[in-house]
């Protein structure tokens, strides 16, 4: 899942200066796992914008809603009948559902409420660690099932490195655990030692963010226009 | 006599509001400008809740739960304490005292400590002032 916080009331308050109308809208999907922009997170947002509003002359009138995702347009079209009339929306989504907002409304600014930091997945209970750096180039089946490129500090493919110490990391062994470490207890548990062993050959990093934004095609996936025709209809 | 002041009080059932109604029975004189609201448990109170009382006019807000390790749902108080800290630090960031919000624990025998809980509240919007929205709206 995507991880992102919040961003600070102040800066909110910053960036949404200068609109009038504006709707909170929050993402039931990854933020709202990551408790930085689901229902509950935008009924907090929305609440306090309405605060400073009413502390500054009710300066703004302030909606809340929350989609299913705000990364499909399908879901964000629902809410046309709410947004239409706003001059700004607080996307409480990660980046990308920001983004398909803006697109699916092109004339209403689209101002984001939190800052997107990376994929990854739940450690416990308030605390999200980082997993995939999506390189495009999976090398998982070599490494016991753990990312080096995203947990390795060094994104070392042949670790670990000298600064590794009782299995943590030394860029922040408090909190970082030695990916590399981890990856042999893995391949131990596996019975796979033997890879360790394995050079990692430099990786083409072409699949990487190197050549401008990705963009993968389904071939089977993509409708015909009749398809198209028939499924536009129905919208 | 009543006062312009506003204090919200959330009371979870088994300390907060118990420890009030003991302070009533004892006849314990406490600022009537207090509002209490009465909660199952502490941890039921929400940020939302706490921003939403300001918005309608609170000068402070506190929330009064069992003595830590004493809940009667185990942890409850101690999730109320976080959101207590949570929503100081949104109003804080708002431009609205922090100090305007606060978590307290009491057991239900401690009546005088419900009514220096009242004293404190209303000592510090009378040191700080009224709610800086009284100022804005009508």
């Amino acid at each position: 899942m995507i991880i992102a916080e919040q961003k600070p009331l102040k800066e909110i308050i910053r960036n949404l200066e200068g609109h009038k109308k504006i709707l909170v809208a929050g993402c039931r999907s990854c933020v709202a796992i990551c408790l930085a922009g689901g229902e509950k997170e935008v009924g907090i947002v929305a609440e306090s914008l309405k605060l400073y509003s009413d502390m500054h002359g009710r300066i703004w009138e302030v909606d809340e809603i929350t989609v299913e995702r705000q990364c499909e347009k399908e879901w964000v079209k629902e809410i046309k009948k709410i947004v239409l009339g706003k001059d700004a929306i607080l996307s409480m989504a990660c980046g990308v559902g920001a983004q398909v907002m803006q697109e699916t409304y092109p004339d209403i600014r689209v101002v984001p409420g939190l800052n997107t930091s990376n994929m990854g997945a739940p450690e416990e209970q308030g605390v999200w660690r980082e997993k995939c750096a999506g390189c495009g180039d999976c090398v998982l089946h070599l490494t016991g099932g753990i990312c080096p490129i995203a947990r390795c500090s060094k994104s070392l493919l042949n670790g670990p490195c000298g600064g590794s110490q009782n299995g943590r990391c030394e860029v922040n062994p408090e909190t970082t655990p030695c990916a590399w470490d981890q990856i042999y207890h893995s391949l131990k548990k596996l019975g796979k030692l033997e890879l360790m062993e394995e050079i990692i050959p430099p990786k083409n990093w072409i699949t990487s963010h190197s050549g401008g934004p990705r963009r993968i095609v389904k071939q089977e996936a993509i409708l015909t226009s009749e398809e198209k025709a028939v499924k536009g209809g129905m919208e | 006599m009543s006062s312009q002041m506003k204090i919200v009080g959330f009371c979870c059932n088994y300390c907060g509001y118990a420890s009030a109604d003991l302070a009533g029975l004892n006849h314990m004189e406490y600022s009537p400008d207090v509002m209490i609201i009465r909660l199952p448990c502490s941890g039921r109170v929400d940020v939302l809740h706490i921003l939403r009382a300001f918005r309608e006019g609170a000068d402070a807000v506190f929330v009064a739960g069992c003595l830590e390790g004493n809940c009667n749902y185990e942890y409850g108080n101690i999730e109320a304490k976080k959101r207590v800290e949570y929503a100081r630090r949104i109003l804080s960031e708002i431009g609205i005292e922090g100090e305007r919000v606060e978590m307290f624990n009491v057991a239900s025998n401690m009546a005088w400590k419900f009514k220096e809980i009242v004293d404190e509240m209303v000592s510090r919007v009378e040191r700080i002032g009224l709610s800086p929205l009284k100022k804005v709206t009508p």
